[in-house]
C-alpha cells in the first residue's frame, strides 16, 4: 500500500467532516438558514432605497454574503474545534499517523463548501423575493471570488486560532458568537456603516470583517456608490491587505497556540 | 526477545508536584506489562511521556527506538507502528462503526483490514450503528478497534475495561491476549488488580512518582512465599494460625480431628492485599 500524503489525508478528511455535518440537522439548519431569516426580515422592514438605483436589500445581502465568510469559517470553527478538544477527538487523531495540517486541510475543505453553499443561498432568496441585482461584469465576479477566497481563508485560519480561547466546548458558543454579532453590528452588515458613530466606524476598522462588507459592497453595488463610502472609493487594495494581515496574524497566532487537548 | 520501552531516570514535575520521581522500566516485546498505581501516582504522566503526548524534564526515553519527544516527520513515522487507547472518548457520534475504523485505517501505511477489526472487536452487528448509539463497552471496543487499525507492534491500553460487565470483560481479555499472540506488545494501565492478574506477564507498581517493584502478578510483594492464614473452629472457639508450611498445618489438624476440620479456611494474601501494603494503603 502507497504512502498516504497530508494532502489526500486531508481530502479524506474533509469527505468525512462534511459526512457529520450532514448528519447534524440543527447545525445544518442554523449555519445555512438563519442568515435567510435575517435577510427576509431586513429585506421586509426596510424596503427603501438608500441610493438611486440601491435598496436597502441590496446593500445587506453585500454584508451577509461577508458575514457568511465570519459564520461558516470562524464562528464555526471556533466553536467545533473546542468541542472536539473537549470529547477527545483532537488527542486520539495525535496519537496517530495522521499529520497535523491533514486536519486542518479538512476544515478547510468544510468551511469552503459550507461558505459556498451560504454565498448561493443568499443570493437566490436575494434574487428571488427582494430584487437583489448579481454583477454585470466579468471582471466584479472575478472580485467576489478573490474576496470569497481570501476572506474564507482568514476567517478559517482566525477560528482555529480563536479555537483556544473558549474554556470549554460547552462554554464557547457564548464566548464566539457575541464576538461575531458585535461585529456585525459595527461593521455595518445591519446598517449603512457611513450612519454609524464615528468611534464605531474606527474601531470596526481595525478588524476584517469591515473590509470583508466594504469588499462584498465593491461587488454588489454600483460604481457610483463608491462616494458614499468613507474614503469616497472602494479601497479595493486596502481591503485585500488588511484581510491578509489577518490572515497572517492569524496563522502565527493559531501555529503558536493550537492545542490538541484540553488543559 | 528485544525491548520494545526503555526508560530509565525519567523526571516530571508540575509546578512543586514532582509527579513522576525517577522512573526505570524495560518491557520486552511480546509481553502484557500492567502498570497498576493510585490515582495521581504518576502512571498517566509516564504513559502519556511514552506516547509521545508530553515532554519529559530529565531521563532516557525509548519507544522501539525512537525518542518520543522528536516531533516532526520522524514522529509520524513511530506513530505507524504503535496504537493508543485513550480513557474514555466521545468523539465521532455522527459516523457508524465502520466508517470511523475504515476512515482511521486511511491514516496507516500497512493498516488491517477493517471488517476483521471490527470482528475482532464483536462489533461486526454493529457495523453500521452511528457511534452515539452505541453502549459503553460497544464504545470502549471501538475505542480499541481504532487503536489497533493500524496493525501497530505496541498498543498502549488505559483503563480498558471501566464500565464492562464481567462477561464483556473477559471476551475484552481474551482479545488482548490474542493481539499479544499475534506479536504485540501491550502496556495496560489499570485500577482492577484481578485484570492485570488474569493478563498481565509482569505488572509494577508505582505510587508517588516511583516504581516500588516490577515482578510476575504471582510473586509480587513476595505473595508466594507469604505467611498463609490458617482458620478453623475448635468447640465454640475460632482459631487462627498464619504458616509457612500450611499443608503440613491442615494435615495436623485433619488427624487431631479424625477427618474432616470443622470450618476450615486457607488463605493467602490476595494481589489486592499485597498491592495495597505496597502503596501504604487504607487497611490495617
Amino acid at each position: 500500500m502507497s504512502k498516504p500524503t497530508s494532502l489526500s489525508i486531508g481530502i479524506q478528511r474533509g469527505a468525512l467532516e462534511i459526512k457529520q455535518f450532514m448528519r447534524q440537522r440543527e447545525s445544518v439548519v442554523f449555519t445555512m438558514l438563519f442568515p435567510l431569516i435575517l435577510l427576509a426580515i431586513f429585506g421586509s422592514v426596510f424596503s427603501n432605497s438608500i441610493a438611486k438605483g440601491v435598496t436597502f436589500s441590496q446593500y445587506f445581502v453585500a454584508g451577509m454574503i461577508a458575514s457568511g465568510m465570519v459564520n461558516t469559517g470562524f464562528q464555526q470553527l471556533a466553536i467545533m474545534i473546542p468541542v472536539e478538544r473537549d470529547f477527545g477527538t483532537l488527542k486520539r487523531l495525535r496519537g496517530t499517523p495522521m499529520p497535523a495540517s491533514s486536519y486542518f486541510i479538512g476544515k478547510a475543505i468544510l468551511v469552503t463548501l459550507s461558505m459556498l453553499i451560504q454565498v448561493f443561498l443568499l443570493l437566490a432568496a436575494g434574487v428571488a423575493f427582494f430584487g437583489v441585482n448579481l454583477p454585470k461584469t466579468g471582471e466584479k465576479w472575478l472580485l467576489l471570488a478573490a474576496l470569497l477566497v481570501v476572506g474564507s481563508a482568514c476567517s478559517t485560519i482566525l477560528g482555529i486560532a480563536f479555537s483556544n480561547v473558549p474554556k470549554s466546548g460547552r462554554g464557547a458558543s457564548a464566548v464566539v458568537s457575541p464576538v461575531v454579532i458585535v461585529l456585525q453590528f459595527f461593521s455595518g452588515v445591519f446598517f449603512i456603516f457611513t450612519d454609524l458613530p464615528h468611534w464605531m466606524q474606527q474601531v470596526a476598522a481595525i478588524f476584517p470583517l469591515k473590509w470583508m462588507t466594504q469588499g462584498a459592497r465593491s461587488v454588489f453595488l454600483p460604481d457610483s456608490f463608491a462616494t458614499r463610502e468613507v474614503a469616497g472609493n472602494w479601497e479595493t487594495g486596502r481591503t485585500f491587505a488588511i484581510i491578509g494581515a489577518w490572515l497572517v496574524v492569524g496563522l502565527i497566532w493559531a501555529v503558536r497556540s493550537f492545542k490538541w487537548e484540553r488543559d | 526477545m528485544s525491548t520494545v520501552i526503555s526508560v530509565s531516570g525519567l523526571h516530571k514535575s508540575y509546578g512543586s508536584n514532582h509527579a513522576v520521581a525517577g522512573i526505570d522500566l524495560a518491557i520486552e516485546q511480546g509481553e502484557i506489562f500492567a502498570l497498576l498505581g493510585p490515582n495521581g501516582a504518576g502512571k498517566t504522566t509516564t504513559v502519556e511521556i511514552l506516547e509521545g503526548f508530553r515532554d519529559r524534564d530529565s531521563g532516557s526515553v525509548q519507544v522501539l527506538g525512537f525518542d518520543p519527544a522528536t516531533k516532526g516527520r520522524a514522529g509520524q513515522e513511530w506513530r505507524d507502528r504503535i496504537g493508543i487507547v485513550l480513557q474514555s472518548t466521545h468523539d465521532a457520534g455522527d459516523l457508524t462503526v465502520l466508517e470511523s475504523v475504515s476512515h482511521f485505517a486511511k491514516y496507516y501505511e500497512s493498516p488491517k483490514d477493517p471488517h476483521e477489526v471490527i470482528n475482532l472487536v464483536g462489533l461486526t452487528d454493529k457495523s453500521n450503528a452511528l457511534g452515539r448509539t452505541l453502549s459503553g463497552g460497544q464504545r470502549r471496543r471501538l475505542d480499541v478497534a481504532l487503536g489497533i487499525i493500524g496493525n501497530p507492534e505496541l498498543i498502549f491500553l488505559d483503563e480498558p475495561t471501566t464500565g464492562f460487565d464481567p462477561e464483556a470483560r473477559r471476551a475484552f481479555w481474551q482479545l488482548i491476549r490474542k493481539l499479544r499472540d499475534e506479536g504485540a506488545t501491550i502496556l495496560l494501565t489499570t485500577h482492577y488488580l484481578d485484570e492485570a492478574e488474569a493478563l498481565a506477564d509482569r505488572v509494577a507498581v508505582i505510587n508517588r512518582g516511583k516504581i516500588v517493584e516490577v515482578s510476575t502478578p504471582a510473586l509480587l510483594g513476595g505473595r508466594a512465599t507469604s505467611l498463609a492464614t490458617v482458620s478453623w473452629r475448635d468447640g465454640v472457639e475460632l482459631r487462627k494460625e498464619k504458616s509457612a508450611n500450611p499443608t503440613a498445618l491442615v494435615a495436623q489438624l485433619s488427624a487431631q480431628f479424625g477427618g474432616e476440620v470443622p470450618e476450615l479456611n486457607v488463605k493467602r494474601a490476595s494481589l489486592e492485599d499485597i498491592y495495597l501494603e505496597m502503596i501504604g494503603g487504607a487497611h490495617e
